[in-house]
């Protein structure tokens, strides 16, 4: 039920209102829930509403540490 | 980035089960509870067991609002949907949800009552206008992840002065029932239940933040840690419990940094509690009554409290005596232990909350795992 997509914001549209991308297809969405939206930021989809906005720079952190974490049993065994 | 399929990386994972199995402690168990059914599903989807040292166990919590659904308040929709100036809009996923004697909103539809499947809240409030001499009654259910879609609809309903609509509220809260499942008086008759920690859900929490579980790591005593749903963050989920477990340690993690702060959506928040309040308590299938686990509209909102405005009367409905789902659900037993897995209770003709949605525990063993225990008998 909780479950929701990524995607990305296109167009900004009137009465709290956008148009996001998922993978090339198009979907108006409510965007009442998130403060300071910009075009070509990345939304967390759930029932037609954006519930948060991503954050790359926490998305590169977490991808870089799970290959750290990944390689760490590798490096103990040689 | 699209932030889906780098997180299902198979190299990846097989690195991080690596990790999980030279830092596992193979004289100790490890027992951890995801509490969503976004992550169950997770698990059985992508065979996450199958990478798990055996004495690491996933147990399949609660979480899937469909599924704890209480029977009545399913028979109580469709006899709103029966009378003939209402138009009930629901989620897809209630359709098929039993309510008693078999009965369910998509037979009720079958036979004549104008129940309409919506994607968002936002198509509700667009019947309403479209239909201005009818009901529109909207049924609301969801964790905090789907109630804040309908605060703004209420909100919306209000700025466009639609008299023609209201809500059937069945919203309610993960905290609480995270409790009950440690403490409540019916541990005692389906004995100790042993969870090491818990993985926390992924979407709820963008909304609430982590701060709502420090209460719970620092009171029980367990470690928290909020996982998204990909599979990559389940696997580094897990290898967190696990040194928190090794270090004696009961802290609240986030995993799911890209997307959970620790305060969570403030706008979000507001909007609901400008709308809802807490009921003192709600019913939830498998558990049974949890105090404060549920939301009702205020009284300020109550023109758009369906159960206000049709004088809804409650209605209550045993669960199957044979059903294990209270044990299921806190891990005392599994799918396979309970007479009625697979005999008369499958995805098709559910008789309790864990098989009713696929997110739930005997669905995700039913559609995934039996699979799994066939080979395993074969091979021995």
């Amino acid at each position: 039920m909780c479950l929701a997509i990524p995607a990305e914001v296109t167009k900004i549209l009137p009465d709290e209102m956008a148009i996001v991308s998922i993978d090339g297809v198009s979907k108006e969405i409510s965007v009442a829930l998130i403060e300071d939206l910009a075009v070509g930021d990345y939304v967390i989809v759930h029932v037609g509403y954006a519930l948060t906005k991503i954050d790359p720079d926490e998305a590169r952190r977490t991808l870089e540490l799970l290959r750290e974490l990944s390689a760490e049993a590798q490096g103990a065994a040689s | 980035m699209k932030y889906a399929d780098e997180f299902r990386d198979k190299a990846i994972a097989l690195g991080l089960a690596k990790t999980i199995e030279a830092e596992t402690d193979p004289g100790r168990p490890y027992r951890f509870m995801e509490f969503c059914g976004g992550h169950t599903h997770a698990i059985s989807r992508y065979g996450l067991e199958d990478l798990l040292p055996k004495n690491v166990r996933m147990i399949h919590g609660p979480g899937c609002p469909v599924c704890v659904l209480p029977a009545g308040r399913i028979d109580m929709a469709i006899r709103l949907a029966e009378r003939p100036d209402v138009i009930l809009c629901v989620y897809g996923d209630l359709m098929r949800v039993p309510g008693s004697q078999g009965a369910s909103l998509l037979k009720a539809k079958a036979r004549g009552a104008d129940i309409r499947m919506v994607y968002s809240t936002i198509d509700a409030v667009r019947i309403a206008e479209e239909n201005a001499g009818r009901e529109i009654v909207f049924f609301a259910i969801g964790f905090e992840t789907t109630t804040p879609p309908t605060a703004v609809m209420i909100r919306l309903a209000e700025k466009k002065q639609l008299e023609n609509f209201s809500v059937f509220c069945n919203h309610v809260l993960t905290p609480p029932a995270m409790q009950n499942i440690l403490e409540s008086p019916d541990i005692r008759k389906i004995g100790r239940i042993e969870i090491d920690g818990f993985v926390g859900p992924a979407h709820v929490s963008t909304i609430i933040g982590t701060a709502p579980y420090e209460f719970f790591a620092e009171e029980f005593g367990k470690p928290v840690v909020i996982a998204g749903f990909e599979p990559l963050d389940m696997m580094q989920a897990i290898l967190m419990l696990v040194r928190q477990v090794n270090e004696n340690r009961h802290e609240v993690e986030n995993q799911y940094s890209r997307a959970v702060t620790c305060g969570g959506n403030l706008r979000a928040k507001e909007e609901v509690s400008d709308i809802f309040e807490l009921r003192a308590q709600f019913e939830w299938r498998g558990l049974g009554q949890v105090p404060y686990s549920g939301l009702k509209l205020k009284r300020t909102y109550a023109k758009y409290d369906a159960e206000v405005r049709f004088g809804m009367s409650e209605l209550r409905v045993d669960d199957n005596p044979a059903c294990e789902c209270g044990a299921i659900l806190r891990g005392v037993k599994k799918p396979v232990d309970c007479k009625l897995f697979g005999t008369v209770c499958t995805p098709e003709t559910p008789m309790g909350s864990c098989m009713v949605s696929s997110e739930g525990a005997c669905a995700a063993h039913w559609t995934y795992g039996r699979f799994r225990d066939h080979q395993q008998r074969r091979a021995s």
